[in-house]
């Protein structure tokens, strides 16, 4: 799974952009996040789902509840422009790397 | 875990610095450097003319999936085998201006070695303009495949 390209896809998205501000002040439910918009639950769902599989997002059982919070981590190195360009050459030096060790089997 | 890629990118600097360490011999490294074929392949681009000596000049053109050309080229100031490359870099009908690049290959053990890549800038607005590429790229890639998504729906 290419990560680098699912945080952008994430955060390229106006709701879940706005389910990542919502949820920067405080934890929340899903039901409490729902609340503040006008889509269907299991579209909230989905956008939940799509953000904690980025790792944007963690979530935390409590009782029966479970709560969202923000993983501050991920966001940094979204919020960081660098980063995509580290990656672009972190993965053509991986790509080197592999290249040249096949080589030297040969 | 370390990130075995480091940029090094100062507030208002007009340079930066990449570092990676290889777990390869530095003679494998350097060598990915300078065999044309070994260089299209990691670099994903076609390989018009590298002539790796001093006076010596590059030429690569990468097509997009869209079928694009672009071209970047450059010439070889400084040729030292296994020790360092001193060479200017072009992306050819960009805003970006030529740069200076500075490799320098480093042997840690008989089966690793260290790239420093040393680059400056015309400017830094020049610099931080490069940086960014990526990063705008991510977000239009995003949009444009939501853009897809969207589109197959209807």
């Amino acid at each position: 799974m290419n990560l680098r390209r699912d945080v952008f896809q994430a955060i390229a998205d106006p709701t879940r952009r706005a389910i990542l501000l919502l949820v920067a002040s405080q934890s929340m439910t899903a039901g409490a996040i729902a609340a503040n918009f006008d889509t269907a639950r299991p579209t909230v769902s989905k956008h939940l789902q799509i953000l904690t599989a980025c790792e944007l997002l963690k979530h935390e059982q409590n009782g029966r509840e479970i709560y969202y919070h923000i993983n501050a981590k991920k966001m940094k190195e979204v919020a960081d422009f660098i980063e995509p360009f580290r990656k672009m050459w972190d993965d053509r030096f991986n790509k080197l790397e592999t290249i040249m060790k096949k080589y030297k089997s040969k | 875990m370390e990130q075995k890629t480091k940029i090094n990118a100062e507030d208002g600097k007009q340079e930066m610095v990449i570092t990676r360490e290889f777990d390869l011999p530095l003679e494998l490294l350097f060598k990915a450097y300078i065999e044309p074929e070994i260089v299209a392949q990691w670099m994903g681009t076609k390989v018009l003319k590298l002539e790796s000596k001093k006076h010596g000049g590059y030429q690569f053109e990468t097509t997009d999936p869209k079928g694009n050309k672009y071209g970047f080229n450059g010439v070889i100031h400084e040729f030292s085998p296994n020790r360092k490359i001193t060479r200017t870099f072009e992306m050819e009908n960009t805003p970006f201006g030529v740069q200076l690049e500075i490799y320098e290959f480093e042997k840690l053990t008989d089966d690793s070695s260290r790239l420093k890549m040393h680059v400056v800038y015309e400017s830094v607005a020049q610099r931080d303009q490069v940086l960014k590429l990526p990063f705008a790229q991510g977000i239009n890639m995003a949009h444009n495949r939501l853009e897809d998504m969207v589109s197959k729906l209807k």
